[in-house]
């Protein structure tokens, strides 16, 4: 710990952090704009200037360390006249188009010129006409608008080792773009939106299709259906001024109705379905000597970087389909048969945390099981934000409504699907039930839980329930979330694969943004790690709450299996709830 | 990282000395730069193509490697004209009338700096000082041309595209 003072006021902070994170834990705000919690500080902006007493210099708080006995002065009227130049400087060249933006009103750029009163630019402007890219079905770029202050390219290569993204050309040229004059569907992007997360203005963003579900609405012909993924009950509310993690299910159930949404139907208990597929599949796998470790495929990010950079993985990744998927290949046969609409009838919306969602609809043809696409549109959390806004509901002051049947029902080990290690617990839970005959006595796996990167543990499982009792088996699982994790977590797999050794693992969970599907490219704006820690209570508080725990304890799961599907990897699940893989070149040309 | 096979379209061949290069430095660090100088000294630019082989031989992320290639002026990502004529921008060459010779090319070829001519004969460029300023004004094409007056360049031209000045 070192003694530092901020504006003569002392204050005690861990050593070797920047004066702007001591800033952040001592109470004391100094302005910024490039800097980001998530990411290596990289000075670009200049906004975060501050003073130490004694010497004349301004130094920028996010990459200076904090030096025991400083004092810094966070504002003073040279500061502040230098911050509003700096503001001024990026504001002229950044195009003055705040009305039709999609980040007007929760921009950081707009935020800190309304904060320093910018009424004029006296500059000459200098506005790049630059093309957007619209190529992808998830994010779109639009470099006009970028202020080059790196977040988006830092977040793609460290924190997800993807590489889609990097800064061309120098100086006042530089510009953020694949690398090479191809267009971002044509890069390694996985679409996991990060980099439009992390954009402080509107220069990355993702695919709005509000209108499109608005058109879907009007069509009096159509049955429209909408389910709603894990990870958006505990951040929705942060769009209407709940706290992050504040769980709003029944909230959002009655606000979809209102929207005019004829069924609304629950992810979670596809979630819960996904378990039961997969912990079959795992347990085929385990006691049939197949390929393992399994890894988990229910991210569609994870599944394109497979495709791209591990496609000689292909046979560890579990074929069964994300809850997203399976639900909507359910909404076009089981439902369409059971309610009577015809699937051609049926419109299928999905609410989710995530960008990639938008690109899964279309990845291969199996997410047309039902003979056509099985989810028509997939929304971000922040979309359906923007509709209960446009429709003028009253948000907060919603009843709590519930799902609708058949497919709303969900147990606790549905609803942690949207956390790190939830998929993974939620396996386990089943898992152990299937091996052991009995249910966990206690049904948190903590060592699933938590921000750690990659979380490695054992679980020990009587056998009673294969027939050879007083026997145990044990598990070993590794967890891995944000890309730039996972790279380690596969080495092994592939060192042990290439001595001819015992897997390291036997089941691996990855999860493409870090803390999971909580803080996804899709969710509201603002995402930190103490942000993510709140969505995480709010989805394991949901767990707690359920009277159920376990995927197979799923009324709705069982009656399933009971009159359509028969059991888990049967010909028919095989046909609606699971999928193929196929190598995809990194770059197309 | 490893690549998938899918990439493997059109790869084009790299010469014994430059493969043996690559295999010499690949693993130290900072050798990116020296590479792509040898990799640019065979194909006369940076080929695509070239790149994506060597972000895979060097396992180098392409983005990384063209963030590199793009930040300095020395690396070219389009093939240059059989004649590439360099005009010193240095100092010496600027006050005794640079600008005027590289107005004179762009007007009598129809192209910018840094494009080449449709028949592929010529492309411009602008350069540093080249280390020759007694004779100011300097035009580099094979041979270095100094003391260079608007006037010569039609002759020059004509040699150039005749072929006799080639290096």
């Amino acid at each position: 710990m070192v003694t530092i003072q901020f504006n003569g006021k002392t204050s005690v902070v861990p050593e070797g952090i920047s004066v702007l994170k001591a800033g952040t834990m001592t109470g004391t705000k100094i302005p910024s704009l490039c800097a980001h919690p998530d990411l290596k500080a990289w000075g670009a902006c200049g906004i975060c200037v501050v003073k130490i007493e004694g010497s004349p210099k301004m130094v920028r708080a996010c990459t200076t360390t904090v030096v025991e006995g400083q004092n810094y002065l966070t504002h003073d009227p040279d500061l502040v006249e230098t911050r509003r130049t700096v503001l001024e400087m990026i504001l002229s060249n950044h195009p003055n188009e705040c009305l039709t933006c999609a980040r007007n009103g929760c921009c950081e750029l707009q935020t800190l010129s309304a904060e320093f009163g910018i009424r004029d630019v006296p500059f000459d402007t200098d506005v790049k006409l630059l093309a957007s890219d619209l190529s992808n079905p998830s994010v779109q770029l639009h470099p006009s608008k970028c202020i080059a202050c790196g977040r988006c390219v830092i977040v793609c290569q460290d924190l997800q080792d993807v590489w889609a993204l990097e800064f061309l050309g120098r100086g006042d040229q530089t510009r953020m773009a694949p690398a090479g004059d191809v267009t971002l569907a044509e890069s390694p992007c996985i679409k996991c939106g990060q980099c439009a997360a992390h954009c402080p203005v509107g220069a990355i963003t993702e695919v709005d299709e509000t209108r499109k579900v608005w058109n879907y609405l009007r069509q009096n012909d159509k049955h429209v259906v909408v389910q709603i993924a894990p990870a958006v009950r505990v951040a929705l509310g942060e769009e209407f001024g709940l706290e992050p993690g504040t769980i709003v299910t029944g909230k959002i159930y009655a606000a979809l109705r209102r929207l005019g949404f004829a069924k609304v139907f629950d992810t979670n208990l596809s979630a819960d379905l996904t378990v039961m597929e997969e912990a079959s599949e795992f347990l085929q796998r385990l006691t049939t000597g197949g390929t393992l470790p399994l890894i988990t495929s229910c991210c569609p990010s994870w599944v394109d970087y497979l495709e791209k950079y591990y496609a000689e993985m292909i046979p560890h990744f579990s074929t069964a389909k994300s809850p997203m998927m399976m639900m909507g290949s359910l909404i076009k046969t089981f439902y369409a048969e059971k309610s009577g609409f015809g699937a051609k009838d049926i419109l299928s919306v999905a609410i989710m945390p995530c960008t990639a969602k938008k690109y899964e609809i279309q990845r291969s043809h199996d997410m047309s099981s039902s003979g056509m696409p099985d989810v028509d549109c997939s929304l971000t959390t922040r979309e359906l934000a923007r509709m209960i806004k446009q429709a003028g509901i009253d948000f907060k002051n919603l009843p709590e409504e519930l799902a609708d049947n058949p497919l709303g029902d969900y147990t606790g080990a549905g609803t942690i699907f949207g956390a790190t290690g939830g998929v993974m617990e939620a396996a386990l839970r089943t898992a152990y039930f299937l091996v052991s005959g009995k249910n966990l006595g206690k049904f948190e796996i903590e060592a699933a839980r938590g921000m750690e990167g990659v979380k490695v543990a054992k679980v020990k499982i009587p056998t009673d329930g294969l027939g050879a009792p007083g026997k145990e088996l044990e598990l070993r699982f590794a967890v891995a979330h944000g890309m730039a994790n996972v790279r380690d977590v596969m080495n092994q797999v592939k060192a042990a694969e290439n001595a001819g050794e015992e897997p390291p693992y036997h089941f691996i969970e990855v999860m493409a943004c870090r803390g999971g599907c909580i803080s996804g490219g899709g969710q509201p704006y603002g995402s930190t790690d103490e942000v993510r820690a709140k969505r995480i209570a709010g989805m394991y508080k949901d767990d707690a709450s359920n009277a159920l725990r376990c995927s197979h304890e799923n009324p709705s799961v069982q009656a399933l299996y009971r009159d359509y599907l028969g059991q888990p990897l049967s010909a028919k699940s095989h046909q609606l709830l699971h999928t193929h893989y196929q190598p995809r070149p990194l770059y197309v040309r | 990282m490893s690549a998938s096979v899918l990439d493997k379209v059109a790869e084009p061949e790299f010469s014994p000395h430059l493969t043996q290069f690559i295999k010499d430095w690949k693993d130290k660090p900072g050798s990116l730069i020296m590479i792509l100088h040898q990799l640019q000294q065979q194909f006369g630019y940076l080929p695509r193509a070239a790149i994506l082989k060597l972000s895979r031989e060097i396992n180098l992320p392409l983005a990384k490697i063209y963030g590199v290639v793009t930040f300095y002026h020395y690396f070219k990502l389009t093939k240059p004209g059989r004649n590439n004529i360099q005009v010193c921008m240095g100092t010496a060459c600027y006050l005794k009338g640079g600008e005027d010779l590289l107005q004179e090319l762009e007007n009598m070829l129809g192209i910018g700096v840094n494009q080449v001519t449709e028949d592929g004969e010529f492309s411009i460029e602008s350069v540093r000082c080249v280390g020759c300023c007694g004779l100011a004004p300097v035009a580099v094409c094979g041979t270095v041309f100094g003391k260079l007056v608007p006037e010569k360049l039609p002759e020059i031209l004509g040699k150039l595209k005749a072929g006799g000045e080639q290096p």
